[in-house]
């Protein structure tokens, strides 16, 4: 097994085979988390520090389990309220963390590029949980674990991102990772979230959602943004709903064995139905949670393996 | 004073548009004689070696941090770094802190710069009272405080009737007006051209189309002040192909019309900012590969007068930021000039086409004598060799702030010596 990376920045620097050996391990992690001990001791004796610059509850809960599993002592560190209140810079921030020798830096930042910026300046492993609308690498990993896990396979599939595509940085690590492993994948949206230049990136761009899904064994919503609804971007929740929601009439032109995935939290009776969402069937929206916390245990494994051989030697990560 | 020969010099001309091996005399502080043939007799002698003499660099859009940021550039350093780089005269921006829009600051600015400066400076004023778009400042004061144009820089002064009225006030007093051509609203929060590299990136991007939309406007404008006989309008910075057409058609309606842009939209595109390298976020963002090369023709036919250095000097706080917090704005009095001989290098255009985009055009517009080779125009000279490569390295710039987007990178031409008024300020 090969991850030579020092950090998780971003789908965009992963080959193949790095992605293929996230997913192997998180699949064993999957095994351990639905074991009665839920314990290893692969991170024991790392520090792992959560910083959140930008509100979450989801994802900074299945970081923090995903590290307590592993053994490592997990912080977590609420920036809003913090010393970034108080004018200090986010590099200042970062060194003043890196004094206190953390192996593990999980970081959101509400802007594109923050984390490789801070990336930069520490000298233990970076995780990206979000920056900006750049790169979000530990969905996109749980979203590909949980496609691979329902539908045997990684490649060869149409799936259907739909959504708010521009503001997403969700939908850009998808796009790239569905890309790398060989599938093909389709934006649905209204215009004024799909700006044209997307259609560069070897994807089909579709404006109605009925042909959109035609066909596809992935559907793949995204969050619709409260501040974007109010005649902005588009007209209204209702029209947005009427349009590009997903309901059991718009789902019948896919695959009849095509599941449904959204990254949560979802917005009922605005991007999709409740029923759909409630389908066991259809959708795989609980399994994605699941799937998070194995992938974010699989990516820190991998890391601090790589730190501890660079420890001991000179290591040849990157 | 003493008669000072350059011999031996390869002489840039960019009125004759020409370049001829020869000597140039210098009297009094300014250009007596030039010729090709056999050499006066003169009290100092220096031979060029066949090294390039041309004429100095006039570069309109100079930020100097006096007053308000004199941590980032001062007069005696901003007159150091335009020495090095062969500009003889610095037109300066007034978007310092206050802004430069009451005769008072300009007097004070005026003053710092006659005590600090080794080159020539002249001061823009403000257009609108703190740079704020909703009244005028006192444009016939200003004028008569030394002001050679004026402008609110990167802000565009958004309420057109104000812009209009500020127009046709400029033009009774036979007043420059540089504006930004950019449709603000839609360029509002971008800090990158749209397009695959910014989506991928994912930074908030405006479309080059809003710098044809804001020349458009102006353009409009222009013609609703009189037409041939209406204001003076200098654009500060086309950079895209786009705008190029609508410049054009201005130019060929005798409108009164000039345009300018940065060395660095010349000589980088938007790729060069990578993994949100800061020192290449600028205003307005660096744009895609063919505008580059558009932007390029245009300098060299001539439809775009003006080179500028648009010197911005940022501290390494204001930089060091994500890239959508971190300020815009690169330094490149130094650069200006080696980053420019690519063009040359790559034959792109001729080093007479280049100074007349350096010098003479802001010369002439801005009503100077200076900026050319000509018998009784001041003695600024440059004497630059055209091919001594070297590796940038930020830490020689003289500039107080060292953000430039040069650093590490090869070029191309230095300047041995420059001379302002017939006196050595720099070599």
């Amino acid at each position: 097994m090969s991850f030579a990376h020092r950090h998780l920045l971003g789908i965009e620097a992963l080959s193949q085979a790095d992605i293929t050996a996230i997913l192997d391990l998180a699949d064993q992690y999957v095994t351990l988390n639905r074991s009665p001990s839920k314990h290893s001791d692969a991170l024991t004796g790392l520090t792992q520090i959560n910083m959140f610059f930008e509100n979450s509850t989801r994802t900074q809960a299945s970081f923090e389990l995903a590290g307590k599993r592993l053994g490592a002592d997990v912080m977590n560190m609420a920036m809003q309220a913090s010393s970034v209140k108080k004018g200090e810079t986010l590099i200042d921030t970062a060194l003043t963390l890196n004094a206190m020798h953390p192996d593990l830096l999980v970081v959101r930042h509400p802007n594109s590029g923050a984390v490789d910026l801070l990336a930069q300046k520490v000298n233990c492993a970076v995780l990206n949980a979000g920056d900006g609308r750049h790169e979000h690498p530990t969905q996109a990993l749980l979203d590909a674990l949980t496609i691979r896990r329902a539908k045997g396979r990684l490649h060869r599939l149409n799936i259907a991102i739909c959504g708010d595509i521009a503001h997403s940085r969700v939908a850009r690590s998808n796009l790239i990772l569905l890309g790398k492993m060989e599938n093909r994948v389709r934006l649905v949206g209204p215009p004024t979230l799909i700006p044209s230049q997307f259609s560069e990136f070897g994807c089909e761009v579709y404006h109605d959602m009925h042909e959109g899904l035609e066909d596809v064994d992935v559907v793949m919503m995204l969050r619709l943004q409260k501040e974007r609804m109010d005649g902005g971007f588009i007209p209204s929740e209702r029209e947005y709903y009427h349009r590009y929601g997903l309901d059991a009439d718009k789902l019948k032109r896919a695959k009849p064995d095509a599941i449904v995935m959204h990254p949560g939290p979802m917005n009922r009776g605005v991007e999709i139905d409740g029923d759909i969402a409630d389908d066991v069937t259809r959708s795989v929206i609980q399994e994605q949670v699941e799937m998070g916390v194995a992938v974010r245990m699989a990516a820190m494994h991998l890391l601090a393996e790589n730190a501890k051989a660079a420890a001991t030697s000179k290591g040849t990560y990157v | 004073m003493p008669k000072l020969l350059f011999t031996n010099a390869r002489l840039i001309d960019p009125e004759a548009q020409t370049e001829a091996l020869g000597w140039l005399l210098v009297k009094d502080g300014s250009i007596a004689a030039t010729g090709v043939d056999a050499a006066p007799s003169a009290d100092e002698v220096i031979d060029c070696k066949g090294k390039c003499l041309a004429p100095g660099i006039v570069d309109i859009g100079v930020k100097v941090g006096e007053p308000g940021e004199r941590h980032r550039e001062s007069y005696a350093s901003a007159g150091r770094a335009a020495a090095a780089g062969g500009v003889t005269t610095i037109v300066i921006r007034p978007d310092t802190s206050p802004a430069l829009d009451t005769p008072e600051a300009l007097e004070f600015v005026m003053r710092r710069a006659k005590e600090d400066s080794l080159v020539n400076v002249l001061p823009i004023a403000a257009l609108t009272k703190g740079r704020l778009g909703h009244e005028m400042s006192e444009i016939g004061f200003l004028l008569d405080a030394g002001a050679v144009a004026f402008s609110d820089c990167d802000a565009v002064v958004t309420n057109t009737k104000v812009f209009q009225r500020a127009l046709t006030y400029a033009k009774s007093l036979g007043a420059l007006v540089i504006a930004h051509p950019q449709e603000p609203t839609l360029s509002a929060g971008a800090c990158a051209t749209s397009g695959k590299f910014a989506a991928l990136r994912g930074l908030p991007s405006v479309s080059p189309m809003a710098e044809r939309m804001g020349l458009d406007r102006d353009i409009a404008l222009l013609e609703m002040t009189g037409g041939k006989t209406g204001a003076r309008y200098h654009a500060d910075q086309i950079t895209t192909s786009r705008a190029l057409p609508a410049l054009e058609r201005a130019k060929a309606n005798g409108l009164d019309i000039t345009a300018g842009t940065s060395i660095h939209h010349l000589t980088l595109n938007e790729l060069d900012v990578a993994d949100y390298r800061t020192y290449f976020k600028l205003k307005p963002p660096l744009r895609a590969e063919d505008d580059r090369i558009a932007t390029v023709q245009a300098v060299a036919s001539g439809l775009i007068d003006i080179i500028s250095s648009m010197h911005t000097p940022q501290d390494e706080e204001s930089k060091r930021l994500p890239f959508e917090e971190a300020a815009s704005g690169a330094v490149a009095l130094e650069t200006l000039l080696p980053a420019a001989l690519r063009m040359v290098h790559a034959e792109q255009m001729t080093l007479p086409q280049l100074f007349r985009a350096l010098a003479l055009n802001p010369a002439k517009r801005l009503g100077l004598a200076t900026g050319r080779l000509s018998k009784g125009a001041p003695a600024d000279l440059t004497l630059f060799d055209p091919d001594k490569p070297f590796i940038l390295d930020r830490a020689t710039l003289m500039s107080k702030s060292k953000n430039t987007p040069f650093d590490g990178q090869r070029l191309q031409g230095k300047v041995v010596s420059t001379y302002v008024a017939g006196e050595k300020v720099f070599g």
